[in-house]
């Protein structure tokens, strides 16, 4: 190999860890961070310790606050009953909006266009009256259904943009072979849109584990309907003063979930986004 | 099975895709519909299939009246032009797809796919899935699949257009004789007149949703009763030139600008004193000779084992078929033999043949 190509050859590398450096840094005081007394810049000051992480043993505010384990708890059922109920819903109504002629359906379509762009902001006031009316107020379940129903126009319109790609001979094939509508949908024509479906489980799931605004509105700040976002904010009182190091070990066990999650399903999801105009999003 | 379509219409608010088509299929028979993109085949097709539902008229199996049946109850099998394959089942798991449907037991659904996939030659890959397959072996695994139920109709929407030539001719053979080999009524559209003349005991030609001529493909040939059959069926195309044919002396001439040819009576007698009629004649019943109608060569084309030939006629071109050995150039003078007992009649107003309709 000539001294040229070798130049050419290491160029990418080289800017491709340039601009990865500031991000690994990030985590890296993240890390570190977590298990220091306190840092300056990329200093541990004052010797390691794993002060930080004893939220994991015990309530961090007293006896009346939830553990971290409820909380964990709190957040995986939201995430995991908003993952279920988006992917089923939106399975079922994308198919139907992209197969089915029914009256209204160009109305239900624009409809959903519209509440995906609102911007949910604005609604939260109405949506607590109602959940109060519901007694759902500072419920987990409250708190679901909210992010299922923000959730959902996005989720319909791209499962609807993926069945929108799945040609009508296969369909048309597999009803002569002698299936029914509801067994082409489930055995044929889902199993060709995996991907897409993965990818809204995929997007529903760290949407709902992240969510921070919904839950914070809609429960009582620390209290045993907590979720972690909610919980970590709770570090960052206005009363005290804001301890780092705690915060750093609760972000990074936010975290965990979500990195084993993405370690997991990031040659799928790259297949998506490279295959991108197929989505049809 | 015998299949009848009466009246058979569909609409979706003003397009039309089929327009009272009547048609009758006789059980075992293979019949071609034919017709350019966007004439309504593909429409009665799937009506036929199930899948379109009728707008107006009635589909028959065997006298009983099946609109209101299912695609799954039909008993049909189909084959699509984009084979339609299920791309995360096996070939195994495709074929055997309408078997497992229909609850048959394992041990026969496992035979009964074998003895289809030994069929289409393709028992050695049923572990596959269809996108390691090429494309001749993909269309090959569609046909299985439609034909392992033992479908009473088989329904093929141009099965053979993504296919490259030569593998076509070979499958257009294969069909054929499939088709005869088991006896199953078969509908077959394709917008390739060849392949409608060479497989079909019958040809129902479509044009803009309506049904222009349905005919044994000599019949087609021989006879058409429409300008657009006349023109559609047979390659290289049927010639066309305006002319008036006029008795004299007892023969009938058919006349036009450095043209006048001697008709036979009987075609003759039906379109004197017509005024201004089109006259058709096929490139193979053209002939040159050493007397007849002068004409020059416009262009050459070579077909391998003819030569067409563009010939100009005063202000008229005429496509004849030419022996490539006599070595005709571009400018060169010919004269032209119309072997006349081939000659076919128009009116110009309604296209309708004036030899073929009463």
């Amino acid at each position: 190999m000539t001294l040229r190509r070798r130049i050419g050859a290491t160029i990418p590398y080289v800017l491709l860890i340039l601009s990865v450096v500031p991000i690994v840094v990030g985590y890296f005081w993240l890390v570190l961070s977590s298990f220091s007394t306190t840092t300056e810049g990329l200093k541990p000051v004052g010797g390691l310790t794993l002060e930080n992480w004893s939220f994991l043993r015990e309530p961090p505010f007293g006896r009346g606050y939830p553990s971290i384990w409820r909380v964990t708890l709190n957040t995986f059922v939201v995430a995991l009953s908003m993952t279920i109920a988006v992917v089923l819903v939106s399975a079922l109504a994308g198919y139907a909006l992209s197969r089915l002629n029914f009256p209204g359906r160009k109305q239900f379509l624009s409809l959903t266009l519209i509440l995906h762009a609102f911007p949910s902001v604005t609604l939260l006031i109405g949506i607590y009256f109602v959940l109060r009316a519901l007694q759902l107020y500072n419920t987990v379940l409250g708190v679901g259904l909210v992010m299922i129903g923000f959730e959902l126009p996005f989720g319909v319109w791209l499962m609807k943009g993926f069945f929108d790609n799945v040609s009508w001979d296969m369909e048309r094939a597999a009803l002569i072979d002698g299936a029914s509508r509801f067994r082409v949908w489930w055995q044929i024509i889902l199993p060709t849109i995996k991907p897409g479906i993965a990818a809204l489980a995929i997007f529903a799931f760290i949407s709902g584990w992240n969510a921070w605004l919904i839950p914070r509105t809609f429960t009582i700040g620390a209290g045993q309907q907590a979720t972690l976002a909610v919980y970590l904010q709770n570090f960052m009182g206005d009363t005290v003063a804001v301890q780092w190091g705690a915060v750093t070990a609760v972000g990074l066990f936010q975290l965990i979930p979500v990195a084993i999650f993405f370690i997991f399903t990031q040659d799928l999801l790259l297949s998506i986004y490279a295959g991108g105009a197929k989505g049809g999003v | 099975m015998r299949v009848e379509l009466e009246n058979l219409t569909k609409r979706w608010g003003n397009v039309v895709g089929a327009d009272h088509i009547d048609l009758d299929i006789d059980d075992g028979e293979f019949v071609a519909f034919l017709g350019p993109s966007g004439c309504g085949k593909t429409t009665t097709l799937l009506m036929v299939a199930g899948i379109y539902k009728p707008t107006e008229g009635l589909i028959r199996f065997d006298g009983q009246v099946v609109n209101q049946v299912a695609p799954k109850d039909r008993n049909v099998g189909m084959v699509f032009q984009s084979y339609a394959l299920y791309p995360h089942m096996t070939v195994f798991q495709n074929i055997s797809y309408p078997l497992k449907l229909k609850k048959v037991p394992k041990d026969e659904m496992r035979k009964r796919t074998q003895r289809v996939a030994d069929m289409m030659s393709i028992g050695h890959l049923m572990d596959r899935k269809p996108a390691q397959l090429s494309g001749g072996q993909q269309q090959r695994v569609a046909l299985g699949r439609a034909l392992v139920k033992e479908p009473a109709l088989l329904l093929f929407d141009e099965p053979l257009s993504n296919l490259d030539a030569r593998l076509r001719l070979s499958m257009r053979s294969e069909i054929k004789r499939l088709q005869i080999d088991l006896g199953i009524t078969s509908i077959y559209v394709t917008h390739d007149q060849v392949e409608a003349m060479t497989m079909a005991d019958r040809i129902a030609v479509m044009k803009d949703g309506k049904l222009q001529a349905y005919a044994t493909p000599e019949e087609l040939y021989d006879q058409p009763r429409t300008l657009f059959v006349a023109g559609f069926i047979g390659n290289p195309p049927m010639n066309f030139l305006e002319v008036e044919v006029t008795r004299e002396d007892g023969d009938h001439h058919a006349r036009r600008e450095g043209f006048d040819v001697i008709v036979p009576l009987d075609r003759g007698a039906k379109t004197a004193g017509r005024g201004t009629v089109i006259l058709g004649i096929r490139p193979e019943d053209i002939t040159l000779a050493d007397e007849g109608i002068s004409g020059e060569i416009y262009v050459v084309e070579p077909l391998g084992r003819d030569d067409l030939l563009d010939v100009r006629i005063g202000g008229a071109s005429i496509h004849v078929l030419a022996d490539p050995t006599l070595g005709l150039k571009i400018g060169d003078a010919v004269r032209l033999n119309f072997n006349t007992h081939k000659v076919q009649f128009f009116d110009p107003q309604t296209e309708m043949s004036l030899l073929w309709t009463d």
